[in-house]
């Protein structure tokens, strides 16, 4: 049967059979379609790309405000149209491995302390210039700089010393950190002319696309950049065009009305809906973004252990990932870091819904009262019901919960990471030492659970300064730990990024990174003739 | 015209700027009660006091704030309305894209809904309390009934996804072709249409029926004019000027309260601009769009009060 399922696929892939015809002998030898369409796909992957027309997304994650400054970007429209235009110095492959851009190659001392990028030769930037390791090197610089007001600015203040020489860019670290290639990956490190210090926000590097429409908060588009440096692997399309698109059901619309290819941030509440429209595929796959509940460990009352534990042990993490998620992710273990992440251990015991080990804690917490959960439905999607779901489970145990709604304006400044015990979410970060770093340090600004730990941040820093990959995930394991055993964090799910493409789609590679793969959908992916 | 109507134009614009003026001074005053400064917003996260004091004294945010009050006037006097502290553009040059696609959508929708309301409106007047009548008033005054982003949705669903008649986003861009803008507000000017035509209709089809009460109609009658006549040469002059004021109401709607319909069809206009700049504090542009909304509203209001002065022979010539 599969031979001459093979053999109809391939036959779709030359064109010498419709779609249509291909789904019906498949149903016919008993196939279902979802597993009949995955086939066509593999098979027009392998059949190779399709060259040119006009690839078309509507995103969410787009406003006025936008700026082509790679050093602002935030949210997810400037992120992914980033993709197309700029290149980076490395990145992160689907697979998780680094995969050289502009360096082609990355080598460390022994100490992980200096590191040493040797620079691709003729790689050509949009405005004919050739990238040199001087642009990269400038590129560090305008990122570490307390003025350019870079996302990046956390892991570039490491850098003590940069320095081009022949072919090469030298890195000094103040610190030893053996996890510095994948620092670089950071989608705000696009190489620019002189490292964009002329002009931070020319939109000029060397990615697979020139920019030819730039209309923040509206649309962005680009050309094809016919002097791309891996022009076989990316850029298959003429055009690509980026249409912001901030409500949900309007960009639903648009991909059934196919006026765009690819949409991101399909809600999980409409997925089994949308699933069902006709051309229209769901792209979900897991990733290291999370939802969380979080406490302050050094504020009454959640500075007590005892009720930080009766409070993990209510969470009934099966029902949450059920009702919020709808299925669409994965529980979590109280911990930040979950199979999306290297170096990750699979074997630390779940954590599981114990209404009765909950009440003994509780009761031996000595707390007494309610306890009060900040929420807002700005938190996470579905984050109010989730504080609701919460309260009941919390109920079981005999624990009071009060649930305050709060105004989604202002939450991010005035509730998150001020007040004691309210919902938020993580995006994830791509290795376990920024994702520690960034929100588990006792001086990490965004130390959202106030967890101050000394003892925590040696075995933080000792660990990054390992180049022994076990002993390194052993360190990991004993940091998850203790998150998980002494943290003031609860994580009932990571979230599922839930992108959905149209028609014709092909190419599609699940990236476990960040949606619509990792950005790069629309370079990698072309449409069926 | 005579000299009495042109003093009482004059005054009605003279009017209309003092209120302008003290609507400058409301949302001023209004962007300053926003909860978090300017400069907190900006560094964001980011933010120590230093930096914090930097960035105040660099915006002039210690400066009392009357001072401010007449800096920022000043400017806007001399067509100078500052630059968004979030993204660092000229103002006056976003603004003015996006008021043209405002001003164009509102356009055609004014274009199709208010002589369709007119019309309608007598329509109804002239069979009135038949089924002509109650099937025109219930059909526009369900099409009001219903949220607009009901109506949106439901027109995106049936002539977007179904029939993909027209699109259902409506990005439109400079040195579009005209057709191709047309079909895109095809669906949101559709949406607005319904969503105003009923108001304009009852108000057309009422003031009608009003004159249609006085003596001078039931002469026309007598003396044998057919029902559309009476309407048309007697009842309607008549009854113009409330009409006017609803139009020019209505108007100012679709200028200034279509942010709903504008986010449904990702319309680039000045709602969602104004809307994504309220989220950042962007206090400057909130200032510039909420003045200019205040001036849409007085013009066509001013425009409505001539008018119906205009129209009415004991108002332009007062005693």
């Amino acid at each position: 049967m599969s031979n001459e399922l093979d053999f109809l696929s391939r036959r779709v892939a030359q064109g010498k059979l419709s779609r249509r015809d291909f789904l019906g002998r498949a149903t016919a030898l008993g196939v279902s379609a979802t597993f009949a369409n995955s086939l066509l796909a593999g098979a027009a992957r392998a059949e190779g790309p399709v060259k040119g027309g006009i690839i078309r997304a509507g995103l969410v994650g787009g406003e006025s405000t936008n700026s082509l400054d790679p050093a602002l970007f935030m949210t997810q429209v400037p992120f992914a149209f980033g993709k197309m235009w700029g290149e980076m110095i490395v990145e992160l492959s689907p697979e998780g491995d680094l995969e050289p851009r502009i360096a082609e190659e990355i080598g460390s001392s022994d100490d992980a302390k200096v590191w040493t990028l040797k620079i691709r030769d003729g790689v050509e930037f949009h405005n004919g210039k050739t990238v040199t390791p001087e642009d990269v090197v400038a590129t560090l610089e305008r990122h570490s700089d307390e003025n350019s007001k870079s996302g990046a600015l956390g892991y570039m203040k490491g850098i003590e010393r940069l320095k081009a020489s022949g072919k090469e860019v030298i890195i000094t670290l103040k610190e030893p950190n053996a996890d510095l290639p994948y620092l670089l990956s950071d989608y705000h490190l696009i190489v620019q002319p002189n490292g964009g210090k002329d002009d931070a926000d020319a939109g000029i590097s060397a990615g697979p696309y020139k920019i030819s429409i730039n209309e923040p908060g509206v649309r962005h588009g680009g050309e094809r950049f016919a002097n791309y440096w891996q022009g076989d692997k990316m850029g298959h399309a003429d055009q690509i065009e980026i249409i912001v698109i901030n409500d949900a059901t309007a960009r639903t619309a648009a991909l059934q009305g196919g006026q765009v290819n690819m949409i991101n941030r399909v809600e999980p509440k409409i997925v089994d809906l949308i699933k069902r429209l006709p051309g229209v595929t769901i792209r979900n796959h897991s990733g290291p973004g999370h939802y969380v509940f979080i406490a302050h460990c050094n504020t009454a009352p959640f500075d007590n252990n005892d009720l930080r534990m009766a409070l993990k042990l209510a969470m009934n993490r099966e029902e949450m990932v059920d009702k919020i998620l709808r299925g669409y992710g994965s529980v979590g273990n109280d911990f930040p870091i979950n199979s999306a992440y290297p170096l990750f251990s699979d074997d630390i015991e779940q954590r599981t819904f114990d209404p009765e080990k909950a009440a003994f804690h509780y009761k031996k917490s000595g707390h007494d009262g309610t306890v009060l959960l900040r929420t807002s439905d700005v938190a996470f999607p579905g984050a109010v019901d989730a504080a609701q779901l919460y309260q009941q489970s919390c109920a079981k145990a005999g624990i009071k919960v009060e649930v305050k709604r709060e105004p989604g304006d202002g939450y991010w400044s005035e509730v998150w990471n001020k007040q004691p015990f309210c919902t938020s979410y993580w995006g994830g970060r791509s290795t376990q030492d920024q994702m520690y770093s960034t929100a588990y340090l006792s001086t990490a600004d965004w130390n959202d659970t106030r967890f101050l730990r000394p003892d925590f941040d040696k075995m933080v820093i000792a660990a990054r300064a390992e180049l022994d990959n076990d002993k390194r995930k052993a360190m990991y394991r004993d940091m998850a730990v203790i998150v998980r055993d002494e943290g003031g964090l609860i994580l009932p799910m990571f979230n599922d990024f839930i992108d959905a493409t149209g028609t014709g789609v092909a190419g599609w590679v699940d990236d476990p990174h960040q949606e619509l793969m990792n950005g790069y959908a629309l370079a990698k992916c072309w449409i069926e003739a | 015209m005579s000299s009495p109507i042109l003093k009482l134009i004059a005054q009605r614009i003279a009017l209309g700027v003092l209120l302008l003026l003290a609507v400058s001074v409301l949302i001023f005053a209004g962007t300053q009660i926003l909860p978090g400064d300017v400069a907190q917003s900006i560094l964001g996260q980011s933010a120590t006091p230093e930096s914090l004091a930097n960035l105040r004294a660099e915006l002039g945010l210690n400066e009392p704030a009357y001072v401010r009050y007449f800096t920022w006037l000043g400017g806007i006097l001399t067509g100078d309305l500052g630059t968004a502290l979030s993204s660092g553009q000229d103002i006056a040059t976003s603004i003015g894209g996006r008021l043209w696609n405002t001003l164009f959508l509102a356009f055609w929708a004014a274009v199709v809904s208010i002589p369709l309301a007119i019309s309608l409106g007598l329509l109804a007047v002239r069979y009135r309390n038949g089924w002509v009548d109650k099937l025109i008033s219930g059909l526009a005054l369900a099409s009001t009934s219903f949220p607009e982003f009901f109506i949106g949705y439901l027109l995106v669903y049936f002539f977007a996804v179904k029939w993909q008649l027209f699109p259902g986003i409506s990005t439109v861009y400079d040195g579009m072709p005209f057709l191709a803008r047309m079909q895109a507000i095809a669906l949101p000017a559709a949406v607005l249409t319904l969503v105003v035509l009923a108001h304009m209709m009852r108000m057309t089809r009422a003031a009608i029926l009003n004159v249609m009460q006085s003596a001078y109609i039931e002469t026309a009658e007598l003396k044998g004019l057919s029902a559309i006549d009476v309407i048309r040469r007697h009842a309607f002059p008549n009854a113009i000027a409330p009409i006017i004021n609803v139009v020019m109401l209505n108007l100012a709607f679709l200028i200034v309260g279509v942010v709903v319909v504008e986010v449904i069809f990702v319309y680039p206009g000045m709602g969602q601009y104004l809307v994504d700049h309220v989220a950042k504090r962007d206090v400057p542009v909130v200032q510039a769009v909420g003045l200019i909304f205040a001036a849409v509203y007085i013009t066509l209001n001013i425009v409505a009060d001539i008018g119906a002065i205009v129209a009415n022979p004991r108002l332009r010539h007062p005693k």
